[in-house]
């Protein structure tokens, strides 16, 4: 639920028990206030009425309400002296409204001339049921605009309140590390955003820097390998051509120098790695697929011969993708050199390229490769020594930089799809 | 013919300075910004190796200031950077080649070798060995006269073994400059060895004066009968 919905559900509910009590004791006070009102000046009538009775004698006889608000009977005495002023509310039939319609009516006793008289005296009432029902109207109206008016206060001002809050929520969802672009926060006077955005700026920054000198230190690292390499291997060369080496000691140098060799690959395809991802491959440009893939079989055909594996390409369009022309040929030769490592002897690769994605299917164990782990670093397929079991991780590191999807299936073969998004 | 190895890490200058002196090339070293320019600025040479990082300066800087001095020196890289900017850069600056750090002695030689064909023939690139006589711009071969029809990779197998001739040259190194850099994780090389095969017999049959040998373990070796 949005944080406005949240809060929106909670005042609606406290507005609505509030309006309702204050409505009932609204209501109760404003009728104690009328009935007040409205019995004092039935206490003054009937004054009023006894004042005149004493000079016109002729109102004693006035034994029911007719055209006027007042009746008087006369009474015994002992009724007269336990009578004591009341106040009700009843009914009477109105001629203007044809229904019977209440009425507050006060009953009274007084004493003229040694003889008693009862006197009632009516004035007309609120409708309550009316009244109720005006007052209920009003106040759902009063809560309806209440609401609404919250609903647009929420929605106009302080959506645009929280605007740098959401703004940051959907930079950091679209943040990556080692992804451009760079989360930059909002311009904002609230104090809790702007320390927000301080210390999502400063967590940023922080991993930023240690996820840059990670990578910086493997490629310093690599770097700095290359040179006792070449030295290592150029003097067991040099060692090698010396004339009194006997054959086992030629067969080891020999096998030092493969080891070593290995060493180099590893090294250099950490290198590689580690240059993709720090991006330090530019010259973009239109690569042809097609063309690249026709280069590279040729040059794997002696090595596919020798394992006598059955090369098939077969093109549906012609594949381009605007990148480094470099990494296109790292990226399938790395397909390929896995089709034919991993394969069996007679075996085959089929490779089909169309307008939007090329596949590799090739021969090999008949277990399917878990997908969800090929991709990654040092993930070796098999005991296979001269593997540096980074193959795919660099191919799945080049997809990544230009936006392309790997995927792998297994029918009837390992398939490798690579296709633009 | 006389070089000069600018490199900073002793033991990789002496390591080159004894396998070019084995091809009796007359060597002299520098270590540092200071002495490389001393050297490039009193003495001429017909091929010199430079090292981008040293000390006490950069290696793109010696290449400028030959280009400055209007010495037309050959230049070959060595580096430990593969880097296309540096490569691109230096390459402008007029160097002829550019070399990745680790390197086998044999490509180097084959580097070196081809640099200096460019410079002292004028343009013409051919190599003789005995009886043999190759033109590596015809991607031709003569024996005795009489030309030997090769495909491409036993053309370059051959080119390669005879600018490295009497050394052994290892089977990375000659897969990796015959087939490319591609080839590394295929396993141990077998798969050239058809190929040489072929080769041996070629050479044999048109009685050529020069043989590959295989060195068990290591790689291959041609030498003069």
């Amino acid at each position: 639920m949005k944080l406005l919905n949240h809060t929106l559900k909670y005042l609606s509910i406290t507005l609505f028990v509030i309006i309702t009590v204050w409505a009932a004791i609204f209501y109760i006070n404003m009728l104690d206030e009328v009935y007040d009102s409205l019995d004092d000046g039935l206490d003054n009538y009937k004054l009023l009425v006894i004042q005149k009775a004493q000079e016109d004698s002729t109102i004693l006889t006035k034994n029911d309400f007719a055209e006027s608000n007042y009746e008087i009977r006369q009474i015994p005495e002992a009724v007269a002296l336990r009578q004591k002023d009341i106040h009700v509310d009843t009914l009477m039939y109105m001629l203007n409204e044809e229904d019977f319609e209440p009425v507050r009516m006060l009953t009274s006793a007084f004493e003229l001339n040694k003889r008693y008289y009862e006197l009632k005296v009516i004035s007309s009432m609120v409708e309550e049921d009316d009244l109720i029902e005006d007052l209920f109207y009003s106040l759902i109206w009063l809560y309806i605009a209440l609401l609404a008016s919250i609903i647009i206060v929420n929605n106009f001002l302080l959506k645009k309140t929280w605007q740098p809050f959401y703004l940051l929520l959907e930079q950091l969802r679209q943040f990556k590390l080692g992804k451009d672009p760079v989360i930059k926060p909002a311009d904002t006077r609230v104090k809790e955003f702007k320390e927000l955005n301080e210390a999502v700026s400063l967590l940023i920054n922080q991993s930023l820097e240690a996820y840059n000198g990670q990578k910086q230190f493997i490629e310093n690292a690599s770097h700095e390998l290359q040179t006792p390499l070449a030295i290592s291997i150029n003097k067991l060369e040099l060692l090698s051509e010396k004339e009194d080496l006997t054959e086992a000691n030629l067969m080891a140098i020999g096998q030092v120098i493969q080891t070593l060799e290995r060493l180099t690959r590893l090294n250099k395809s950490l290198l590689l790695l580690s240059k993709i991802e720090n991006k330090q491959f530019q010259y973009n440009e239109k690569v042809n697929f097609n063309s690249v893939f026709k280069t590279i079989i040729e040059e794997f055909t002696d090595f596919a011969d020798y394992k006598n594996i059955t090369f098939s390409y077969q093109e549906n369009g012609q594949f381009l993708v605007g990148m480094n022309k470099n990494l296109s040929e790292i990226m399938v030769t790395n397909f390929i050199k896995n089709a034919i490592v991993h394969n069996i002897p007679n075996g085959f690769v089929r490779i089909t390229v169309s307008s939007s994605s090329f596949s590799i299917q090739n021969s090999g164990s008949e277990v399917p490769l878990d997908r969800n782990h090929i991709f990654k670093r040092f993930n070796k397929r098999s005991n296979e020594k001269n593997s540096t079991g980074l193959g795919l991780a660099i191919v799945k590191a080049i997809a990544n930089l230009y936006d392309l999807t790997i995927d792998y299936s297994y029918k009837k073969g390992h398939v490798m799809t690579v296709s633009s998004k | 013919m006389k070089i000069l190895i600018i490199e900073d890490e002793a033991e990789l200058q002496e390591v080159i300075r004894q396998s070019l002196e084995k091809e009796s090339f007359l060597v002299e070293t520098a270590s540092d910004y200071t002495s490389a320019l001393d050297k490039i600025i009193s003495f001429n040479y017909d091929c010199i190796l430079l090292d981008i990082m040293i000390p006490g300066g950069s290696g793109l800087d010696i290449l400028q200031e030959l280009k400055d001095l209007d010495k037309s020196d050959n230049v070959i890289i060595i580096s430990a950077k593969d880097s296309l900017d540096d490569k691109l850069t230096g390459l402008d600056l007029g160097a002829d080649d550019y070399l990745t750090k680790p390197f086998h002695i044999a490509e180097l030689n084959a580097r070196i070798k081809s640099v200096l064909r460019r410079k002292s023939f004028g343009g013409k690139n051919t190599i003789e060995l005995a009886n043999v006589k190759l033109d590596t711009d015809d991607r031709t071969v003569h024996i005795a006269g009489e030309l030997l029809v090769l495909n491409r990779k036993e053309f370059d197998i051959l080119s390669y073994m005879i600018v490295n001739k009497n050394r052994l040259v290892n089977k990375t190194s000659l897969a990796e400059h015959v087939w490319g850099d591609h080839m590394d994780e295929a396993d141990d090389y077998e798969f050239i060895y058809s190929q040489i095969k072929n080769l041996r017999k070629k050479l044999k049959d048109s009685q050529a004066g020069v043989e590959i040998q295989a060195v068990y373990g290591l790689g291959y070796k041609l030498v003069v009968l």
